[in-house]
Order: C-alpha cells, then structure tokens, then sequence
C-alpha cells in the first residue's frame, strides 16, 4: 500500500516553495523505493506552517511544517511515513493543532482536507448536500432559509443576504444574475482566496443555490488579476462541475439551469464597490455608479442582480444542508454565524482563524497570532481594510462583531487583521491611506479624487514640520470634506485610518522638528 | 512571457473574434490580448473598437482606467512588488526602495537589457508570509533584499525561450 503525503498548493504554500519539497519527496522516494503518492490538497490556512506537509496513517493525518525541501531526506529517515513524531518539525496530529483545534470551521471546514478539484473528495466530506436540498424546495423557501440563518455579507458592509436575495426573487425579469465578488482588494484579506483556491465547489455551490433561489441561470465570479492561480483552480472546477451535472443547463435533472463563468478584473482596487464591479463587468471603466437604482433591481446589464462576497456564498451550502438553526446558533447579538478572521502582517503566526463572532482581538493577536513576527512590541492593528481605523492597544479587548466595532468607527470589514510593531511610523502609514486613494480612485467625485491628492502633500509637510499646526487643521478640514462629500467608502472612509493615526498616535506627527524646512 | 513582441492585426482579430460574442467582452478581449503580447499595443484599439462597435475613445478609456493593462511591450519578465499595508508592516518600502536601486529602475520602467519589468501591487493575497512579489504568474513569499536579488539573477540566467 502507498502512503498518502499531502503538498498543499495554495499560493502561499506555493510561494514559500510547496512544489520543490513535492518534487524531492517524490524523487526522494523514488530513489529509496519507497511506496508513497504525493497528493496536491488546500491549504490547512496556517500560513506560518507552510508548506505544510501531512502524512495518513491509520490513526489519522500527522503534520509536519514547515518543510523545505532540504528537511525531506531528514524526516523521511525519522519516519515520516510512518508519522512518528520524533523529527523537529513533527506537529502531531493536524486535527490537534491548538490553532486548528480551537476554530470553529464552518465554511473552511474542508480546506487542507481536500485534493480542490476532486468532486469525489468534495462529495465525500459533504459537498453538494446544500444543492440537493435546495433542488428540492421552492424559492422563497431557500430564502426564507438564508433568512434565518442571520447571515450578513461577509464584503464589508454586512448587509442581510437573505434580504437582498428576496429583493432580486420579488423583481420581475427575463434574465436575473448572480455575481460573485471575488475581487477581494483589502491588504490582510486572503479567505476568499483560500476558499477558491482549496474549496472551489463550495462557492460553485453557493452560486448554484443563489441561482435557484432568486431564479437567476447566469452567474459570474469577478476574480481580481492578482489571484492566477485561483482563475486556473476555478476554471477546472467549473468544468468538472458541468460534466457531473452540478451546473448547466439541467442541474442534476431538474430541468434547472445555472451557468457560471470566471472573469478577470485587470487591477483597479474600486471594482471591488459592487456598482463599479457591474460596470466592469459590462466592459466599461469601473465608475462607481449612483444609488438608487439598487443593484437588486438594476443591476448588471440592467437586471435584477444579487452582489456577494465570495464568503457570504460559501456560507449558503452548510446552512442549507445543516438548516438556519446550526449557523445562527454560532455569534452573538446581531452578527450570527462565524467570521473568517485573516491574521496578517507582522504576525508570528499568521493564517486563517474562522471563529464564531464574539471573540477580542487580544485573543486573536496573542493567543492565535503569538504576538508579533519580529518579536518586538505590538503596537497598532488596522481591522477590515485599507479603509478601516488603526486600533491602538485601548481598544483590543473589543469583542469583534459588526455592532461592537461600528460603535467606536471601526469596521470588521472582511475580517483582516494586519499587525504593526512599534517601528511603524503612523504619520508614514497616514500618508499611504491618502496615497492608496489617490492611486484607486475611480475619478468620480472631486473630494475623493482631489482629495486624496491634497492629503498626501498636507501630510507630507505635516511630516516635514512646515507650518504643522495650520496644516493639522487642513487635514482635519479634508478629511471631512472627503467623508461627507464622496460617492462611495472609498473617498468617505479613506479618512478613518488618517484620522485614527492622528488621534491614538499624535506623537508620531510631531517627529520632525517644527520649522524644519528639509 | 514572450520574448516576441511582434503582433500583426491578424492576431488581434483572432482574439476578438474568439470572444466579442460574450457580453461584456471588452476586458476579457484585452486580457486575450495582453497574455498572448504582454502588452496592448497601440494599433489594437481602432480593430477592438470597430469590432465592438465602439469609439476609439471608449477602448482608451477602458485600457487606461485600468492598472493592469500596458501599453509598452514589457521585459522578459515583470515583477511586482507588494506595496500595500501588510507587506509594509515586514518590511516592504525596504525591498521596495532595494528592488528600485538594485534593478537601476523605477516602477513601470523596464531594466535596460529588457530582461525585467518593475511594478507595483496592492496586495497578493500572500498577507500572512511578506513581504510578497509577484514573478510572472508566480507569488513568492518572505521576500528580503537577498532573496530578491537571488531570484533575480535566476531569473536572468534563465535560458531564453524559444518561441514557436
Ligand atoms: C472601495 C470598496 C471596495 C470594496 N471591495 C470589496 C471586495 O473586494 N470584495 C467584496 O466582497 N466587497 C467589496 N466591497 C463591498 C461591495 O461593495 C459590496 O458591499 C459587497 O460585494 C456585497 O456583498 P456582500 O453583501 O456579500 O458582502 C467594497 C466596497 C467599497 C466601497
Ligand atoms: S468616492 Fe472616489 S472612488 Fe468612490 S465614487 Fe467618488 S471618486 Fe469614485
Ligand atoms: S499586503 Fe502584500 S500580499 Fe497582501
């Protein structure tokens, strides 16, 4: 019998070098003629650990991490075939991994488990259960489902699901469309990339049920151009899924159709704000649009449109094939079910951390994360985004849910955390905020495009010391002409970060001495 | 990447024809174009935009709105280099200011043997493991000024493509 070894090929595993120790495992073995099949699965999302690499014996799948190629002749003579746990980098059990054992994985419950293409695998650990149960109920009963499910969007704005589904079910139309944002811009986010990339049929799922849902057959993933690898996953995903039925034009006999194709952004941060995705897709320049017309009523190419994240699809399966019930018993207060937290920056130990809403950021940055990567003291985290507040140590022991953060002007946005040590310079990380939205606004309205461009030349003479204080009052001036005066958070949230660097971190733009004229 | 940057207005056609019946085909018609050149030359505009029936001027608007797209045939290889806050946070206005002098260029500048492009990202999807650049089609992690240079002069060394 061959010995199972699992190589994770996401790209985080691939980009700290997963195919060379795969390519010197197999070679190795060859070499000792020993019997062993290297399988491509996900990745676990314990980034740190990467490559990850796990061994199946009949007690289970052991870990071992992070391997570099040179580690392989090692652990193979330690008996990693056999997983015994005598080697450095041997890690137990994978399913034991405190950082693994204390999430509660819903929607990652498959990734790392999985080979992603395979529709035996996704089959095997309960895929396409969520589609077999909602080929048999009407529409609105689907609805009704997601509903009570408490589901919010998981893209930053945390809209009900289940009431935007109901809008696009209620609209009267010859053609309605599902469209995935798979743009996913935000520093510090990767959840949606590992959900395609290690689980690409759950978000195929997910779309299908959508579609049956509010009758749409004509869905779209908008993946951004960064991701290559995730467009190659889910292109072969999709057509695996044709040709075992789960899309087309008769999904598993039903006489219902859902089609799905993958397009390419082409690097425009704006595209992720739904309207300006819809005008990209159409094949225009992505310009935000006004609203009203909502999306749900005229959305791409004029139709009725369901918009979702990535994760607030992945989330449909598990609550149709384990009921509303399973997923709103997760959370608390108005944010029901789990969060895909994304550990990121100078973290020690990075990945993916799917927690039930409730949990502190000091929990996840110290009990998940160890602290930070460089050891030195933490000392600002910026939550959901490049459009999101920097939080200072006063305001970790917040419980992370969508209430909680909105009370004191901080978003959970998607659900990335980026870490800061006391080396970063808030005045420098101010000025990229400006910077960022000079780069990717679409141009639309003058506050934000102008804005941001003034922003950056206030900070820079606020850094440089030249008439500080006159030049403090502009920027707080900016900001609030920005805030009030955009079309879109682009322009009327850039200012939160400013803002937040210039309250909890004042010292940092008092650092070159006033008059200095260098 | 191609080391070829001829295209005649053939090529461009076979692009568009295989796609512009897709709704909305104006940017996987440029991405066609842009794998197969590196680049969206010039001369692609007048052909996209008959066959779309639209303006030379809407076909520019599109082309340039978007980061992605390039108008000037790149080097053998583009690299790009993560510039956005988790990457900040490991280091990378560091390796970005080395990876500018090492090469001798600015972003969006091409070394002047042609064998590399400098760009820059805002964000990789790699947040966990930076500072991160992009090669071609790959990401790599954990990027410090050694291993940039490293994987520079592998790059360099690399055998040229032969193009069919
Ligand atoms: C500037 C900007 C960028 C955004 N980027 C994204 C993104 O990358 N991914 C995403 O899902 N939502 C993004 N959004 C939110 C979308 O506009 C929209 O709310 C979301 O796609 C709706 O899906 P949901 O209800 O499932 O969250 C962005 C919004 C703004 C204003
Ligand atoms: S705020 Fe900025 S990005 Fe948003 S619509 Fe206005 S110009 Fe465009
Ligand atoms: S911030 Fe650099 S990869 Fe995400």
């Amino acid at each position: 019998m061959s010995v199972r070894v699992f190589v994770p090929c996401d790209t985080t595993a691939l980009s700290l070098g997963a195919d060379a120790v795969a390519r010197r495992l197999e070679r190795e073995a060859e070499s000792r003629g020993l019997a062993l099949t290297v399988v491509r699965n996900g990745s676990r999302g314990l980034a740190w650990l990467e490559p990850l690499v796990e061994v199946e014996t009949p007690a289970g799948r052991v870990a071992f991490g992070p391997v570099t190629p040179g580690d392989v002749p090692a652990l193979l003579d330690a008996g990693l075939l056999e997983g015994r746990d005598t080697h450095p980098l041997a890690l137990g059990p994978t399913k034991a991994i405190p950082y693994l054992e204390r999430q509660q994985r819903l929607t990652f419950a498959r990734i790392g488990v999985t080979d992603p293409l395979s529709i035996a695998d996704y089959l095997a650990h309960d895929g396409f259960r969520g589609l077999e149960a909602a080929l048999t109920r009407e529409p609105q009963d689907i609805v009704e489902e997601v509903k009570a499910s408490g589901l919010r969007g998981r893209g930053g704005a945390a809209f009900p699901t289940g009431i935007k589904w109901q809008t696009v079910l209620d609209a009267p139309a010859d053609q309605k469309y599902i469209v995935c944002n798979a743009d996913e811009g935000d520093s510090g986010t990767f959840a949606d990339r590992l959900a395609m990339e290690c689980d690409p049929y759950m978000l195929i799922e997910g779309m299908a049920i959508a579609g049956l849902a509010v009758n749409a057959t004509q869905g779209y993933i908008y993946l951004r151009s960064e991701y290559p690898l995730a467009k190659r996953i889910l292109d072969a995903a999709i057509v695996r899924a044709e040709a075992a039925g789960y899309l087309g034009d008769d999904i598993r006999g039903s006489g219902r159709a859902f089609h799905l194709e993958v397009r390419l952004g082409a690097g425009a941060y704006i595209c992720g704000e739904e309207t300006s995705l819809l005008e990209s897709l159409e094949g225009k320049r992505g310009l935000v649009r006004f609203k009203p017309p909502l999306p749900a009523i005229e959305g791409l190419f004029g139709r009725p449109t369901v918009v979702n994240n990535v994760l607030s699809l992945a989330a449909v399966p598990f609550i149709l094939a384990e009921g509303a019930e399973a997923y709103a018993g997760h959370g608390m207060g108005r944010s029901r079910g789990t969060l895909a937290l994304q550990l990121a920056g100078n973290v020690k130990r990075g990945g993916l951390v799917e927690l039930s809403f409730g949990t502190t950021l000091r929990t996840l940055m110290e009990e998940f994360g160890g602290g930070t990567a460089s050891g030195r003291p933490l000392r600002a985290v910026q939550v959901g985004g490049p459009l999101c507040a920097y939080l200072p140590e006063s305001q970790w022991d917040m419980p992370l849910d969508y209430e909680t953060f909105a009370e004191v002007g901080a978003g959970v946005g998607h659900g990335g955390v980026v870490m800061f040590d006391d080396s970063v310079d808030m005045a420098e990380q101010a000025r990229f905020s400006m910077e960022f939205c000079k780069v990717e606004s679409c141009g639309k309205c003058t506050p934000c495009r102008i804005g941001s461009t003034r922003g950056v030349e206030v900070i820079d003479r606020i850094r440089a010391g030249r008439d500080r204080d006159a030049n403090l009052a502009l920027l707080g001036e900016l900001c609030e002409t920005m805030e009030d005066g955009s079309l879109c958070a682009m322009g009327g949230m850039t200012p939160f970060p400013v803002q937040s660097a210039l309250k909890h971190f004042p010292d940092d733009f008092q650092r070159a001495p006033e008059g200095d004229r260098s | 990447m191609s080391d070829s940057r001829e295209w005649t207005p053939q090529a461009i056609q076979a692009e568009i024809d295989a796609l512009k019946h897709k709704p909305g085909a104006l940017l996987p018609i440029l991405h066609a174009i842009q794998d197969r050149l590196g680049f969206v030359p010039e001369g692609a505009v007048p052909i996209i935009a008959e066959s779309l029936g639209q303006t030379r001027a809407e076909v520019h608007g599109v082309i340039s709105f978007y980061h992605h797209f390039r108008t000037s045939p790149p080097g053998r290889h583009v690299v790009q280099v993560c510039r956005a806050e988790a990457c900040q946070s490991v280091g990378a206005r560091a390796l970005e200011a080395h990876a500018k002098a090492s090469l001798g260029v600015d972003f969006h500048q091409t070394t002047a043997d042609r064998d590399i492009t400098l760009e820059a990202v805002y964000c990789l999807g790699n947040c966990a493991c930076g500072p991160s650049i992009r090669v071609d089609d790959e990401v790599r992690g954990r990027i410090t000024p050694e291993a940039f240079d490293a994987l520079v002069d592998e790059l360099r060394t690399q055998p040229l493509e032969v193009i069919g």
